[in-house]
């Protein structure tokens, strides 16, 4: 009898801690939001934090889009060869590659580039009272640190995201027209007859959600960090791994928003 | 007797199950020089950051210049706690960004410099604390300890605030780089007219600067005097403390 009330009780901390955290991290992010639109601004941070996230992610997200192209191609040759669909394979490769896994990969492989590194600077300067000492010298932490972070992140992302369909269908193109002998003009007609602006937009939309997710998680995460140098660790993990979740998660829901409807 | 500058009343904190401030009483006239002392973990370091609206007291009153800032609305309570500089107890130097940056960052954040001027400015103050311009380009990371604290004290006091803390400023370094702080300080409050709070580990230290003396224990104020009479005070508590005594009132937690 005591162990099954001890196991509710159990069950009723862990649900209120949910609560309570879900509930941390909504007023965190709208917190964030509210003070991108409020002055002071700092547009020099805004500029740093979009060269951290974007630019330096650029190598990393256009290997990943031209390989991503070149083994989609490769891959649905093998696959639709079996029907004779062969000329499906540049439909594929372009519809893929911008509706889910440009956004879905850069986001990740971003996740763990910048997302873990605001984690790590947020959480050291946390656990070395330099968030404290913002606020001593008149100015806000939410919107020095966070709110730059939050906004260069829901930017940088997009634009990542249109190199990586551009590369990803590079990618597909130079596989199909070198290696599996389609012609250059027909392979290209086909990637463009099919392509609809809402494929390309929506997995704009879908970069813009995901780079506020992985600025917001490594924000969150690396500004509520304590304990030294192990803390900071947690964090950053905690980081990555919730953005990486949460960019799965979200990948199905908008989705399910942005193309259910057009069937 | 005039208002005093700093008033707390029952300013009671704990953390969790933890009681680590309960029902500090603390006056600070203006002008004066507070010295604070306590052992390792009473809470000094809770005190000023509650004052600074860096932890949130569960219940008591923070008066500035009579105002409660507790009370106060968010904006009229960031105004008063505005005036006020910090040196913290590990320094807080903003590794990002270069020692002048550091040292003219709130000037710049109050908008009442140019960030043009900002660096001349940030050079002046650092003479002040005894560091020259070729240090104002470095990172704090490529500073010695002793330049850190001296670094920190000039960011805190480049504002001109009429309130100041410090947080252990002398802890860690050798005696004449303490003594040499101890003198930047009481030249920088006597300068400028401020009152100040001072948490010290260092006897010498807290006579060197202060003019009153308060000693936290149990979660209060035990005891309230002139710094002059620390060494000499007949409360128990404070004369095992300044004497370093290990037999007395004070039972250490690891001889539980
Ligand atoms: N954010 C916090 N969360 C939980 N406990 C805290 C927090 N800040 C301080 N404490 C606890 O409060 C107590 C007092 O801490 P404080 O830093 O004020 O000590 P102190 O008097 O400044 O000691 P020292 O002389 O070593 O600096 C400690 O036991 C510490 O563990
Ligand atoms: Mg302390």
């Amino acid at each position: 009898m005591n162990k099954l009330l001890d196991l509710v009780a159990l069950i009723g901390a862990v649900a209120l801690g949910t609560v309570e955290f879900i509930g941390e991290l909504g007023l965190f992010a709208l917190s964030g939001l509210s003070h991108i639109f409020r002055p002071p601004y700092y547009p020099r941070l805004i500029g740093k934090a979009f060269m951290e996230i974007g630019y330096f992610s650029l190598p990393v997200v256009a290997l990943t889009a031209l390989f991503t192209g070149m083994v989609l191609a490769l891959q649905s040759y093998t696959g639709f060869s079996r029907f004779g669909a062969e000329s499906a394979i540049a439909s594929v490769v372009v519809l893929s590659v911008t509706r889910e896994l440009g956004p879905v990969l850069a986001g990740l492989m971003v996740s763990g580039r910048a997302g873990a590194a605001m984690a790590a600077e947020l959480g050291t300067m946390r656990v070395t009272d330099q968030i404290d000492a913002l606020s001593t010298l008149s100015t806000e932490p939410m919107k020095y640190l966070v709110a730059p972070r939050l906004l260069a992140a829901t930017i940088a992302l997009p634009l990542l995201v249109l190199l990586a369909d551009i590369l990803g269908v590079l990618g597909g193109y130079l596989v199909a027209t070198q290696k599996l002998g389609f012609a250059s003009g027909a392979y290209l007609l086909a990637t463009f007859t099919n392509l609809k602006t809402e494929d390309v937009v929506s997995g704009l939309i879908k970069a813009a959600v995901f780079g506020f997710i992985i600025a917001l998680m490594g924000c969150f995460n690396g500004y509520r960090s304590k304990g030294g140098a192990q803390g900071v660790g947690t964090a950053t993990t905690a980081a990555v791994v919730s953005a990486s979740i949460l960019i799965l998660a979200l990948d199905y829901i908008l989705t399910q928003v942005l193309f259910v409807r057009v069937r | 007797m005039s208002q005093p500058k700093i008033r707390i009343r029952g300013l009671k904190k704990a953390f969790g199950s933890k009681v680590v401030l309960d029902g500090v009483d603390l006056d600070v006239t203006q002008g004066t020089a507070m010295i604070v002392i306590g052992g390792s973990g009473t809470g000094k370091s809770v005190l000023i950051k509650s004052i600074l609206g860096l932890v949130t007291p569960d219940s008591g009153v923070i008066e500035i210049d009579g105002e409660d800032v507790l009370k106060a609305p968010p904006k009229r309570a960031r105004e008063l706690r505005a005036q006020i500089g910090m040196l913290f107890q590990n320094g807080a130097l903003f590794d990002s960004l270069p020692v002048w940056e550091n040292v003219a960052f709130g000037l710049l954040a109050q908008r009442r410099i140019r960030r043009a001027a900002a660096r001349a400015k940030a050079v002046d103050v650092l003479a002040q604390v005894g560091l020259d311009a070729t240090v104002a380009d470095l990172s704090p990371a490529e500073l010695s300890g002793g330049m850190q604290k001296r670094v920190g004290l000039a960011r805190a006091i480049a504002s001109e605030p009429a309130i100041m803390f410090f947080d252990e400023p002398t802890t860690g370094l050798d005696p004449i780089m303490g003594a040499v702080i101890d003198g930047l300080i009481v030249d920088c409050v006597k300068r400028l007219g401020s009152t100040s709070i001072a948490i010290t580990h260092d006897m010498a230290s807290a006579q060197r600067i202060g003019d009153n003396a308060a000693m936290l224990y149990q979660g209060r104020v035990s005891w309230t005097g002139p710094a002059a009479e620390l060494m000499t005070s007949p409360d128990p508590v404070v004369d095992q403390f300044t004497h370093g005594r290990a037999e007395g009132p004070i039972k250490m937690a690891l001889r539980k």
